[in-house]
């Protein structure tokens, strides 16, 4: 009896103890969560992320915080997984965050949104690409620092509508998830603007021989090949292409927009064109976050560091225009001022997609990627 | 008319693309019944050969390509004959009197092993193969319906299916080897070393596979170490749809798989093109099991 006693006691003060200093934290620092996968197979995906916090928070702390209050990081594991994102999220927002930088993978984060909504909080992802996210109206709470997938088929559309002028294309893919994807949304970004698509077909990945399906092309009128998918087949393709003399633009994607890909093709390589994430590397503020790393760090940053640090600066800079730590009014802030990022001068629009932060088609030229 | 042609030529050069490799899968069928998966694996050893000494030549000499050409394939071949028969002596010897799974088990474990050992050894990313092949000069790009690339790959595939035939029907190694694939023992006890005609059997089915390593990494201006396995499943494919042990049977299984695929993907979709190529095989197979100039095999009881 004595000693359940003591253990209740035990008990009430560890829980008084942490009572004390939950009240105390909440008026001094204000809280922010980074969520994402910390461990685990995509953890390289997630980690950078935090070290951009990490670096940014520690640049706001010793300039004075953010209304005049320090920034603390709440960081939490949720090992890419819906199931367990939908947990994080409960506990970050039982911790007092008044914000989220987060979450990275696409089908982790929509399971965390509906908890983020309910209790008003913005979260900005630097890395969730699915289009629905900002798309179908279901997460109004939601930002993203990168591109949504379409957005790549678009900026190719346009492309080829405004500076190539063709009427007439043929698209191929590789019959795989990203390859399909992409030229799915070309198609209809394509089809859009009034361009005609001659011919939309599969190709097998890794076979030894594209002639047949180049030369069903040649007999069409199409005016130029758009292609979904990755290096290996597009360099077996501009080769044959070359060979047959199907002298028409070749346009493909981010898996495309590769060094190895100018370095198997070589010479065929040239004139194709390729879209990629828009390159910040000649950005100053993008210069000193990789400076910053390396200097904390001792290595290069990782994937999403860029986006990340970037979309750590709107929302602390979102906090300081609302003025208050109040959801609402920081997601006003965020979608009604712009930004300097490292990845350029940016705000949000309604549905949360970042203004200025997108693809641009680059070409090979002289063995290089060139942005157009 | 004329895209039909073109198809036809389409399928002609992927037909002599399989054909090339097929005929090594099905000449050591032929010999001592295993289907030799690790055959593929040759053959992209024999590219890769091909790759390093032809850039090493290409970068140290001044040679023209065409003697480039000649002496890495030259490398390739022995090379490639030399991991053939090491790999019988290592793999399959031991293997001979054990049931025929055991062995199939072993070729698998095989070509596992060499594409490991090669991406270990070598890299496992794609390597740009810059083609060796100077193009001939009646043959314009875009205006003739081949590339020079495409034309040596069709006439070799017919040099070397008639080389391997004339080898087997009238030479002293090839009534050995005709002999050995019937029966082993008789074989043996007319006084034929068995041990010498596989080995033999070997090396020559691996230098098809170096020769055609070479000339199809020319056309595809890339290597990896994958290669092997996906252009070898393709090639037992053919091998089994002409009629697996019969050297023309291979070639022409080759060219009917070649075509049945060009013609799906020209006439039907691309996306198709191997479920076109599949179906024509299950159909050829339920009409003549053993394939299309396979004999057929009377199980004495």
């Amino acid at each position: 009896m004595k000693k359940l006693f003591t253990v209740l006691v035990l008990l009430l003060a560890v829980t008084a103890m942490f009572f004390v200093a939950g009240c105390k934290k909440e008026e001094g620092a204000i809280k922010i969560a980074v969520v994402g996968p910390h461990t685990g197979d995509l953890a390289s995906y997630g980690i950078p992320t935090i070290k951009a916090a990490e670096l940014v928070v520690a640049d706001w702390n010793a300039n004075g915080g953010v209304l005049g209050r320090q920034i603390e990081l709440v960081i939490e594991d949720d090992v890419c997984k819906p199931e367990v994102a939908a947990n994080s999220a409960a506990k970050v927002v039982g911790e007092g965050v008044v914000a989220v930088i987060g979450h990275i993978c696409s089908g982790a984060t929509k399971s965390a949104m509906g908890i983020y909504n309910e209790a008003n909080l913005p979260a900005i992802s630097p890395s969730a690409t699915n289009p629905a996210l900002t798309q179908s109206g279901n997460y109004p709470n939601f930002f993203r620092t990168i591109a949504p997938d379409d957005a790549q088929a678009a900026t190719d559309a346009e492309f080829i509508d405004k500076k190539l002028g063709l009427k007439t294309v043929a698209v191929l893919h590789d019959k795989q998830d990203y390859g399909k994807g992409f030229a799915d949304f070309t198609v209809a970004s394509l089809e859009g603007l009034g361009i005609e698509i001659v011919l939309y077909e599969g190709i097998t990945a890794n076979a030894v021989d594209y002639s047949a399906i180049l030369t069903k092309i040649a007999n069409t009128d199409a005016e130029g090949i758009v292609y979904g998918g990755y290096h290996p087949e597009a360099s077996k393709l501009v080769q044959q292409m070359s060979q047959m003399g199907l002298d028409i633009p070749f346009i493909s994607d981010d898996g495309v927009k590769d060094n190895t890909f100018i370095q198997v093709a070589g010479e065929y390589s040239e004139g194709v064109y390729a879209s990629g994430p828009m390159d910040t590397s000649s950005n100053p503020m993008s210069q000193k976050a990789t400076a910053d790393h390396k200097s904390t760090y001792g290595e290069d940053p990782g994937a999403f560091f860029i986006n990340g640090y970037a979309a750590t600066i709107a929302l602390l800079t979102a906090i300081e225009n609302a003025g208050s730590t109040d959801g609402v009014a920081i997601m006003d802030a965020l979608r009604s001022n712009y930004v300097d990022t490292p990845l350029g001068n940016i705000s949000f629009d309604e549905n949360g997609d970042a203004i200025g932060v997108g693809f641009a088609v680059y070409q090979v030229q002289n063995g290089v990627y060139v942005e157009l | 008319m004329k895209y039909f042609l073109q198809l036809v030529l389409a399928g002609l050069t992927k037909g002599s693309i399989y054909a090339l490799i097929a005929l090594g899968y099905t000449m050591v069928y032929g010999i001592i019944k295993l289907i030799n998966f690790a055959h593929g694996e040759i053959y992209m050893i024999g590219a890769f050969t091909a790759l390093i000494i032809g850039g090493v030549l290409q970068i140290t000499t001044g040679l023209p390509p065409v003697t480039i050409l000649f002496i890495s394939l030259a490398a390739a071949i022995f090379f490639s004959a030399g991991y053939g028969v090491t790999m019988e002596n290592i793999a399959y010897k031991p293997l001979r009197k054990a049931p025929r799974l055991t062995a199939l088990i072993s070729a698998i474990g095989m070509s596992l092993v060499l594409q490991n050992y090669v991406l270990l050894a070598q890299t496992s990313d794609f390597l740009p193969f810059r083609s060796m092949i100077p193009n001939f000069s009646f043959l314009i790009p875009g205006k003739s319906l081949v590339t020079t690339t495409q034309l040596v790959i069709m006439i070799t595939t017919v040099v070397v299916m008639i080389f391997l035939t004339i080898l087997i029907k009238f030479t002293r190694m090839g009534k050995a080897m005709r002999a050995t694939s019937q029966d082993k023992v008789m074989a043996q006890l007319v006084g034929i070393d068995i041990n010498k005609v596989i080995t033999f059997t070997f090396a020559i089915g691996s230098a098809t596979a170096a020769i055609g390593g070479v000339l199809i990494a020319n056309h595809m201006g890339q290597i990896n170490f994958y290669i092997g396995f996906l252009a070898g499943i393709k090639a037992f494919v053919a091998a089994v749809l002409g009629g697996i042990g019969s050297i023309p049977g291979a070639v022409l299984g080759s060219f009917v798989l070649g075509m049945a695929e060009s013609f799906g993907a020209g006439y039907i979709s691309s996306a198709y093109e191997d479920a076109f190529a599949f179906v024509i095989l299950i159909i050829i197979l339920i009409i003549k099991p053993s394939g299309l100039m396979g004999r057929n095999e009377i199980e004495k009881v």
